[in-house]
This record gives structure tokens, sequence and C-alpha cells, in this order.
């Protein structure tokens, strides 16, 4: 599931989404990174809607599988979707 | 299939005979799914934490009675979402369950779910149910569930399983009784396999299952991702496998992610039939609503440090008045004391051992306080959305949003603040974060602040509920809040990365507090300090008392001879002249000694050698300070003055004017807010870091910023 780097240009992130905005995710660009998120549901193939941002913009929540998840943008960039 | 020799030759010999003695029962979940409440359901006030308080970190253990025969001795693991741990702390669970052969491994897990992310809950469960470990599934929070429109087919989900599924709300306490029922029957491990080791590794496998001998392909699997951190592996042992899996190039990381992804399929299939949603999403519409608000970029920080401000005023005016009780109530007894009794020993009692204990009991109230807020805030999930603002500006100072977190308990006490940074992943941020929090006033500096600014800041108020000596503590803990910050950008620039920065957690729902917790947080963290800190404090205490009456050789007993001949020339009175003959033989005693030959060190900041004893005496705890000055100051007073403002009131200097100038206090308390006064924090420190450079780089630093800033306070002020 992961991706190589020309895979990566131009992709769409989590970090491009609008607030209420949803996608669908289909890799995670950081293998370590990668593994927490798996553990925590971010598996490829689950949808994933931006849910709101913090005062200065960063760090986002995201709701995946009906729950709440806290990341920030750095982190959401590695969560590619379709 | 994985060939899974089923339980019976593994660790089964030792498992058996348990019954007649105690069953070991670990208590494994994710975060947010009510273990630690279904903890304190289980055993009540019968648990104990180790050595030093700690939220999750440390293991903690109780005793449950299960039947009235049966009793159970209950492990609180931390929470955790896979056994592949991403922070020190979820590596206390691997050490646990992966040595059968260790005399605290479990008998039986019991595994906490919340019934609203069964699927990701049941993530950890199929790795431990692969483990071969006889579990429990409690399966909580079902009715909440259910309100909300998510269905669980549980006798169904307990087939699939293989496991006993119990319905719950630990909140409530809701099947706890069953939950004990089960637990008390003779327990196997399910037969149902959740992941199927990839073919390939299959021999890599059964060389470390032949070489551990280990009957389980899974638990050699683990064997083969942890070995490193595994404590109870030899030298030789890490060296075999590091041979062994460079030779078959295993890959830890893509093996970690193909299984977590196997397991997820797994577990979406079967909970196809199980689980039926009609989502009302009522919970969490109300919680992004309130978040619109609580984390809203100005009433979201106005809202927050508004909460930090009823904080600093309900620990000053509102535990003032168990306080002034448990004062009062002290000088009441030893005046009592004094007044029946007499003897060295009678003032080794009072003086020494009662003026101690006083000046421990007389934090609890604070420390209550201060508790039942942090608990609160905690467990509402307020905290993470403190976490969520306060990120961004943390990391510009090197920080990270759970800096917050250890920074805020550092307010109530840096030792169990420092082993909350284990929540951190970062070694540079975690290390920045231990670093700079003892910087934050904790409850030990409340009896300096409070008695200092009592003595010096007339009690005022403003608009009828400013309470004018409220806004000077409130000031002494922002500077101490901005000396963190600051240290911590020093570091930043100083220390180098060693990995990059994780951030991502889950963002829970708010709830209402659960009370039960809370209450049982404040007597934890109460208990803690009068027993960890008490020691320390009546100790001292008693060592002073005898330094500060007794002293070395002729010098002593001459001191009372040449006071008694100066008073017969100056045709003192009576109460002059004991005056004159108490400060003449504290001079020469040992205390006075000591604080005498430092005297020209501190003299800068407007001390004298009576301070400098209690500066030295306090090096180990500061709130001995008090008790110091409280001793110090009742030998030699004119009249039997009760408490210890009266004592530090009635003293004065050379030219009759009172000694506690305002710059003297101020300099006093700017040198406790900065100075590393803490024996405990040295020693957590040390422990945390796994070195002793950390804990004496923040002595020196403390102590040095400690003098500076008291110097330029006292020449400020005089």
């Amino acid at each position: 599931m992961r991706k190589t780097e020309e895979e990566r240009q131009g992709q769409k992130s989590v970090r491009d989404l609008k607030i209420g905005e949803s996608g669908v995710i289909c890799g995670l660009n950081d293998p370590e990174m990668g593994l927490k998120l798996l553990e925590m549901g971010c598996i490829p193939g689950t949808e994933v809607k931006l849910n709101s941002r913090a005062p200065f913009g960063d760090p986002i929540t995201i709701i995946v599988n009906d729950y709440t998840l806290s990341l920030r943008l750095d982190e959401a960039e590695t969560i590619l979707l379709k | 299939m994985t060939v899974v020799t089923t339980q019976p030759d593994i660790p089964q010999v030792e498992r058996s005979p348990v019954q007649p003695t105690m069953a070991k029962i670990a208590l494994i979940g994710n975060p947010n799914s009510g273990k630690t409440s279904l903890f304190n359901q289980l055993t009540g006030l019968n648990q104990k934490v180790g050595n030093f308080p700690g939220v999750t970190v440390d293991k903690k253990t109780g005793y449950s009675q299960l039947t009235p025969k049966l009793k159970a001795q209950i492990i609180d693991l931390p929470g955790t979402y896979s056994l592949y741990p991403k922070s020190l702390d979820e590596r206390v669970i691997i050490d646990l369950l992966y040595d059968p052969a260790s005399k605290h491994y479990p008998d039986i897990v019991i595994v906490t779910a919340d019934a609203s992310n069964l699927k990701r809950n049941l993530l950890l469960f199929s790795q431990l149910a692969d483990l071969l470990i006889p579990s429990v599934l409690a399966l909580n929070m079902v009715d909440v569930a259910e309100q909300e429109g998510v269905k669980i087919d549980i006798p169904a989900l307990q087939k699939e399983l293989g496991v006993p599924v119990i319905p719950m709300n630990a909140r409530k306490g809701l099947g706890v009784a069953a939950l004990k029922i089960v637990m008390s029957q003779q327990l196997e491990a399910t037969k149902a396999t959740f992941f199927e080791v990839p073919a390939e590794l299959k021999s890599l496998l059964q060389d470390i299952k032949s070489r551990f001998s280990l009957n389980n392909d899974y638990l050699a699997l683990q064997y083969a991702h942890h070995y490193k951190s595994l404590k109870f592996l030899s030298e030789q042992d890490v060296a075999w496998m590091d041979a062994l899996l460079q030779e078959t190039g295993f890959h830890s990381i893509t093996q970690q992610a193909n299984e977590t992804v196997a397991r997820y399929t797994r577990i979406n299939e079967m909970l196809l039939d199980i689980v039926r949603v009609e989502k009302a999403d009522k919970a969490e519409k109300f919680s992004n609503r309130l978040d619109q608000v609580l984390t809203h970029k100005v009433f979201g920080y106005l809202i927050f440090f508004t909460i930090l401000f009823l904080i600093f005023q309900a620990v000053f005016a509102w535990a003032s008045y168990p306080m002034d009780l448990i004062d009062l109530g002290i000088a009441n007894l030893n005046l009592l004391i004094q007044e029946n009794f007499e003897g060295p020993l009678v003032n080794l009692l009072t003086e020494g051992v009662i003026a101690g204990l006083g000046g421990v009991l007389i934090f609890v109230p604070q420390i209550a306080v201060l508790f039942a807020f942090i608990a609160i805030l905690e467990e509402t999930g307020y905290m993470a959305r403190v976490t969520f603002m306060m990120d961004k500006i943390m990391r510009k100072f090197g920080l990270n949003g759970k800096s917050v977190v250890p920074l805020i308990s550092g307010v109530a006490c840096a030792v169990p603040a420092v082993m909350s940074a284990r929540t951190i992943e970062n070694w540079k941020d975690r290390m920045i974060t231990i670093f700079v929090t003892p910087l934050m006033s904790c409850s030990a500096r409340i009896p300096v602040y409070t008695v200092l600014i009592a003595l010096v800041v007339p009690e005022k108020y403003y608009f009828g509920f400013l309470n004018l000596q409220g806004l000077v503590l409130m000031a002494l803990y922002l500077i101490g809040f901005l000396a963190a910050l600051f240290s911590a950008l020093l570091l930043k620039t100083i220390l180098k990365a060693r990995e990059r920065s994780y951030f991502i957690m889950e963002f829970p729902v708010y709830k209402m507090p659960r009370w039960k917790n809370v209450g049982l947080t404040i007597v934890e963290k109460s208990k803690a300090f009068v027993f960890e800190a008490g020691k320390v404090i009546v100790a001292v205490s008693i060592i002073l008392w005898v330094l500060a009456s007794y002293g070395p050789g002729d010098n002593f007993k001459e001191a009372r001879q040449k006071a008694l001949a100066e008073a017969q020339a100056q045709n003192l009175s009576e109460v002059q002249t004991e005056n004159r003959i108490a400060s003449y033989q504290l001079e020469s005693s040992y205390a006075g000694i000591v604080g005498r030959s430092i005297e020209p060190v501190i003299r800068p900041l407007g001390y004298d050698w009576k301070i400098g004893i209690a500066l030295l005496t306090s090096f180990a705890a500061r709130e001995v300070f008090v008790g110091t000055m409280s001793t110090i100051y009742s030998i030699g007073e004119e009249e039997n003055v009760s408490t210890i403002q009266n004592k530090l009131r009635t003293e004065k200097n050379a030219n009759g004017d009172p000694f506690f100038t305002p710059a003297r206090a101020f300099s006093l308390m700017i040198f406790y807010l900065f100075a590393m006064q803490c024996v405990s924090t040295l020693a957590i420190v040390r422990r945390e870091t796994k070195s002793w450079q950390w804990p004496l780089a923040q002595l020196l630093y403390m102590s040095g910023l400690a003098y500076v800033m008291a110097f330029i306070t006292y020449q400020v002020f005089s």
C-alpha cells in the first residue's frame, strides 16, 4: 500500500480536504506513521471526512469509521485519497 | 490454515494450580474504552500504584473478590491500540505478555472494548486471541451505543470470537457482577484464529519457536518484532535473532502493516452480520457543536484561561478554610501538650514531629482541589481539546500539544507530571517537556508562596471578588509557565532531533465526568503526597530540630552563660532574657554553623543565616521550607505565637523593623519558583531519562536561574 515518489506527485491527500468534505483513503505514503494510522482505522478504502481545524489551522480533526481523530497537517498529508 | 497447536503443553503447567491461590487477571484495552472505570469498579479502594503516582503509566494493581471464596489480582495495563507499542507507556504490555515463564504472566486477560467503536477495539482483541491467552471481552457502553443506533448481536459475536462477551456499562457498574462470575470459571483460549502468519515466514518462526520452546506461531512472530525490547531475552538471544532476521530479510514495518490490514479485513467480514448501524450521530453532533465554541479561536482560549483562573482562585480561596482548620488544630494540639507535659522529648514531639506533620497535612486540601479539577478536565474530554488548541503554539517552543498535560499536571506535582510525559512518543519533545516541567509552580511551592504572600501582600478585593493575593499567586504561576516556555525554546536549539514528532490521537466525545474516578484520583494523589513527601518532611523536621537544639562542644554551652551575663548587665526582663538565650543557642547550634557559613553567598539575595538553614533543609523538598522556618522561629519567640505567619511577622531586624520586607519575601518567592528544590523530582527524572546527565543539568540550570532571578528581584524591590 506504500506509494513511490512518482505516484505521490499531484496526488490529493487529507490535507487538501475542505471542512465537511469527504474522500476515500487509497494509501499511506509514510511507512512508520502509516502503522499508527492503520491501527487507528485509516485503512485504504475507508471514507474520511475533514471535521474541523484548530484555531491556527493546524492540527485538524477527521472522522474515520464514526470516530474522531486529531492529527497535524503534515501527518494528514501522508493519507492519500482517491 | 496456520498450524497452531492448541494450548496443552505450553505454560499450562503453571496455569492450572492457580485456582487455589489467586488468579492473575490483566486488564487491557484501547484508550477511552472504559478500562479505568472497569478497574475502579472491580477493585474499588483496594488498589495500589507503584512508587510514584502516575496516571496510567505505572502498573496499577488491585484485588477483586470474584466470588465469596475466590479473590483475584487485577493488573491495569496502559491503554493501547495494538501489541505494537508506539510509546514507552505501551511497552509495559509486551514485557508482561510475552514471557509465559514470568510469575506475573496473567491467567486471564479482560479486553475492554467500546461498543460504538467495535471494529477498532477488536484489532487488539484479535492479537491477544492469537497469543492464546484465555480472555474475556468486556463490551463496554452497549446501552450508549444502542441509543446511538449501533446494534450488536452479542450471541453471534461470542460465537465468532470464541470467548465470553459480557455487555456492560462500566461507568454505571452494569455487567460487573456477570464479568466476575465468568472470570471465576476455568477459561480457555479461543479456538478461532484471526491472522494467518504468512507462509514465507514459517521456517523463520519455526527456528524461533524451537530456540525459545514456544508453541505458538504468532508469539514467535512477536519475538521477531520485539526481541530488542524484551527484557527477559539474554544478549546471546538478541545476537542470535539479529543474525537470523538479517539472513531471512525480515522487515518489521512491512509485516506489521500487512498484519494490521489483514486483521481489519477479517474483522470487517466478521462484523458484517453482527453489527447493525442505524446512526443518529447524536453524541458526535453534540460534541461537534460544543467544539465550535470550546475550540473557537477567541472563545476557546478565553474559556481555557477562565478555567485556569478559576482553578487558581479555587486552590487559593476554597482550600484556605480546611487549611486554617488544620493549622489551628496543630497549634492547639502543641499548646495542649506543652501545657501538660515537660522535658526534651516533649520539645522533640511538638517542635519536631507535630510541627513537621502539620506542614504535610496542610497541603492536602490544595492537592485535593487541584486534582479534582485536573481529573474533571481529563474525564470530560476537555484536556484533548486543550492539547488540540495548544499544539501549534507549543510546537514553536520545541514542545508538543501533548506537553500541555505534563505542564498543567506540573502545577500539582512535577513527579507524576514528568511521568505523564511518557505519552509523548518523540524523544526530543519528551526530553524538553521533562526538562522544563519542574519550572511550573507545583503544589509544594504553594505553602512557600502563600505564607510569604499573606505576609507582605494585603488582603484586598477588587470588584468584590478579585482577591489581590490570588492575583499575585497567579502572576507567580505565569512566571513559572513563561520560564518553562523560554527554557524549552533554548533547549530546542541545543538538542538534536532523533525522530519525527507525532500527534495523531483519538479525539474523545464530551462526556460527563465519572465522579468515582475523580474521587479515586483525589484520594490516590493525596495519599501519594502524604506518604511520599510526608516521610521526607517529617524526617527532615526531626533532624532539623536536633540540629537546631544541639551544638558542638563548649560554644553551645557558653552561649547560655554569655546571654545570661549580657541580660544581667543590660537589665533585661525575663522574656527578653529567654529570647536572648535561645537566639544565641541557635547561632551556635549545628544548624546555625551551617547557615552562617553560607550567609555570604546568599546575602546579595537578601537572606540571612536563618533563611540559609531553610534553603539547605528544603533542598530535599521545597515544602520543608515552611516547616523549617516554623521550627527556627518557634525557638526564641517572645510569647506563644501560634501560626507561622505570626511567627514570621514578629521577626525583627537589628533596628527593630520587620525583617520580612516585601523585597525579601518576593526574592524568596522567586528563588523557590526557579530552584529545583526537590529530590523526588530529580529521582524521577533520572528514572525517566535513564541517565544522570538530565537531572544534573536540570539541577544546575534551575539553581543558577533561581540565584540570578532572586538577586534581580531583591535589588529591584529594595
